[in-house]
């Protein structure tokens, strides 16, 4: 089953091998694997999709925390979370289908970043799914190019009823 | 005042209480070698081959309980070295590995000697740093120890440039260290401690199957009592051997794929497994879904990834064995009352069945040839007083040594386990008598696997490190060719060694002193002159070369299908050898 990781790791030089190699030494998946600074610019963030069984899960869970450099790991599939993957498409547009183009970029709430007399440059982002799906309108036209971030995720913040809240408000 | 990056390297190991260094010089590293040259606080044992100091730093370890020391150079000295780190990695032992490192600004440009240390050994190293900045290097080696010598052990490389061994920097040692990723766990959860001491007072048929984390953990004391207090038998992993009194009436000796029977009997049929600092390695294991098929299990160890790794465990706990038993101990001893002995009673009818059934055996006849498990048995009943310390290589003397050479202490046992490297036990041996200069330092070896470290004979005589190398000399490597006998129809592919030096020439020509048993009747007048030399001593023993190593689990087999003896077409097959024909040449020729 696939699974959300999310890493709280040092921002230092060879991080990013410490948990590339741990994967590969270990024959666990990445699908995917992004990768940036937090707020606070000591540490970086990583979102890594995996899969595997209950057992393997749990071993990349573990073999993460035990590396020295990783502060946190949390597996976002044991929670309600939100995600989200940027692609940047660039398709070949003959006259004819320029318009389509544009329209599929509407349907998708997707931008065109980039216009030449020959090709746009299309940004959407969203879930796999929504990628997929503009991918494949697309793709009749002639896609040119396309680079995808992989994917982005965080919790989601749990909702609290009005009365917890008040309590909460009023116990501060 | 102001120091080079070398002289904060030597206030660095005095700090942390290091004596000796096991090294091997090269250009990036001279100034280090040079600085080392000029004071006397710290020994520096030159090593004739990286991996030897790699190795010899492991035996220190393995012996003190604190973290060896190795040092070696860029390139070449970094690849010789990783062998060793692998094998420290594997066995959790605790190493400080410093590499020298071509200059800051030459690093990425194919430098001679250069090759990227960090990176070759970020996957056998608990962790490893480059320091780029000499105002770092105090820091990291504090680090550097803490990392490998807490938690779980292991060896941690600090790759050092020479022109950061060269700079200046103020020299100030910190007196704790804080990182903030690594927060090992070292008392269990509570609950889960009192979840175990429940299991333990119910279990009808309970076996304790520890290994290296006790011996590690300095928690022998805590066992003994936990094992005396409520009477439940005990099996040892390679690795744990001495961590529980191999003679004690409780000990079912070693478990695995050459263990006793009664110990793997035992853990077939149990209904609980007291697993503490073992991590269910294949070699215990075999074929994982038949282990310990009746069993709940209890697994203690420090690191999680331990935990569930291999096998289902219902009581998890992770946490420091020594501080775990005590707790759990503590609260036994309110709970521990005669019923237990009588619930188990069965259970130790069962087991003395077994051991009686089959014990570990072998035929030494008077005049025939001398058999290694005899080699064994006498080396450890002619030494057991003097409470040596005794290293091994890797195959069937290493498996005959676990077998009947019982340790009564912890530290004592210096082998490779989970890596199996061939060669380490002539160096580990070496390290552990530069530790503990009047001691007995054994090492048991065979003719193959002793000749991949042979140089380091060297690095005894010069540094008078007087240890007793038993060859068991078979001609072979003898456990390929125990496999190639039972399962590759005794076909010997490269497992005969055809010529092997003569080892007492040889010990000679190293100045050390060579010995020969020439038959059983010698054996103990010449075991006995070798422990009476104050010199490096090989004894060369020429032993039946087709002796096998019973019990055996083939390798995913299960716990209780163990095999106990030859097969009977080989017996035939081998009736009246005595040593090598030229037919077996000709198997390994036309194989």
């Amino acid at each position: 089953m696939e699974h959300i990781i999310s890493v709280t790791v040092e921002n230092k030089f060879g991080v990013l091998s410490r948990v590339a190699g741990l994967f590969s030494g270990r024959g666990f998946n990445i699908e995917s694997l992004s990768v940036a600074p937090t707020l606070d610019p000591s540490m970086s963030q990583m979102t890594i999709v995996t899969s595997g069984d209950e057992r393997i899960i749990e071993q990349i869970v573990k073999q993460l925390n035990k590396l020295i450099d990783v502060i946190k790991v949390v597996d976002l599939n044991e929670t309600e979370f939100v995600s989200r993957e940027t692609a940047i498409i660039k398709v070949h547009t003959k006259d004819q289908d320029r318009a389509e183009a544009l329209r599929i970029v509407d349907i998708f709430r997707a931008n065109v970043i980039d216009s030449t007399p020959t090709t746009y440059t299309i940004e959407v982002s969203g879930d796999p799914k929504k990628i997929e799906a503009i991918i494949n309108l697309l793709q009749p036209l002639g896609i040119k190019d396309l680079v995808r971030t992989g994917r982005v995720a965080v919790a989601r913040e749990p909702v609290r009823s009005a009365a917890v809240q008040a309590k909460k408000v009023a116990r501060e | 005042m102001k120091l080079t990056g070398a002289e904060i390297f030597i206030e660095c190991l005095k700090r942390e209480g290091v004596k000796t260094v096991f090294a091997l010089p090269g250009g990036v590293v001279l100034k280090i070698f040079d600085t080392l040259h000029q004071q006397k606080d710290v020994e520096v044992i030159l090593t004739r081959h990286e991996q030897g100091a790699g190795h010899m730093a492991e035996g220190y370890a393995k012996a003190t309980g604190k973290a060896g020391v190795c040092l070696v150079t860029s390139g070449p000295g970094m690849t010789n070295v990783i062998t060793a780190l692998a094998d420290a990695y594997m066995d959790s032992v605790p190493l400080v590995c410093f590499s020298g490192q071509v200059p800051t600004n030459l690093i990425g440009n194919d430098a001679f000697q250069e090759a990227d240390n960090v990176g070759l050994s970020r996957p056998c190293t608990k962790y490893n740093f480059l320091v780029k900045d000499v105002n770092d290097l105090a820091g990291t080696i504090k680090e550097a120890f803490y990392i490998a010598t807490t938690g779980r052990p292991g060896p941690v490389l600090v790759d050092i440039p020479k022109d950061v061994s060269m700079a200046k920097a103020e020299f100030t040692y910190p007196n704790a260290v804080s990182i903030r990723g690594y927060n090992p766990t070292y008392d269990g959860n509570k609950w889960q401690i009192k979840q175990a001491a429940e299991a333990i007072m119910k279990a009808k048929k309970p076996i304790l199957y520890v290994g290296g984390g006790v011996v590690f953990s300095g928690a022998s004391q805590e066992l003994l009592e936990l094992a005396e207090m409520t009477q439940i038998p005990v099996d040892m992993t390679l690795m744990g051997l001495g961590a529980f009194p191999g003679e004690h009436s409780l000990s079912m000796g070693m478990l695995g794929m050459h263990g006793t029977y009664q110990a793997n009997m035992a853990m077939h049929y149990s209904d609980l497994v007291i697993a503490i600092g073992a991590r269910f390695d294949d070699r215990v294991t075999g074929k994982v879904s038949e282990f310990c098929p009746h069993a709940k299990v209890i697994h203690v160890d420090i690191d999680p990834t331990s935990i569930r790794k291999n096998i289902h465990v219902d009581i998890p706990i992770v946490g420091d064995c020594k501080t775990v038993l005590r707790e759990l101990n503590q609260i036994l001893r309110a709970t521990v009352n005669g019923e237990q002995k009588d619930l188990r009673k069965p259970w130790w009818d069962q087991l003395r069945e077994w051991q009686q059934a089959h014990p570990l055996t072998y035929q030494q006849e008077q005049d025939g040839p001398i058999k290694p498990q005899q080699v064994v048995k006498r080396l450890y009943e002619l030494t057991k007083d003097r409470d040596p310390i005794v290293a091994t290589d890797v195959g069937q003397h290493q498996m005959w040594a676990a077998q009947y050479f019982k340790l009564a202490k912890p530290n004592r046992w210096l082998t490779s386990g989970g890596l199996g490297t061939m060669g380490f036990g002539f160096p580990a041996a070496m390290g552990a008598q530069a530790a503990f200069r009047d001691r007995l330092v054994l090492c048991i070896a065979g003719d193959g696997s002793v000749q991949m470290n042979m140089q380091e004979m060297a690095t005894a005589v010069v540094s008078k490190l007087p240890v007793k190398i038993i060859i068991l000399n078979n001609g072979f490597h003898g456990m390929v060719r125990q496999w190639q006998d039972l399962f590759y129809e005794g076909r010997y592919a490269s497992s005969y060694l055809d010529t092997t030096p003569d080892f007492v020439k040889l010990a000679e020509a190293y100045g050390a002193v060579g010995l020969r048993v020439k038959k059983v009747g010698d054996l103990d007048a010449v075991l006995k002159e070798a422990i009476a030399t104050d010199k490096p001593v090989i004894v060369d023993v020429p032993t039946y070369p087709y002796e096998n190593c019973y019990p055996m689990i083939p390798a995913g087999g299960c716990n209780h299908e163990m095999i106990l003896e030859d097969p009977p077409e080989l017996k035939k097959k081998q009736s009246g050898a005595t040593k090598v024909t030229p037919e077996d040449k000709d198997t390994v020729l036309t194989a």
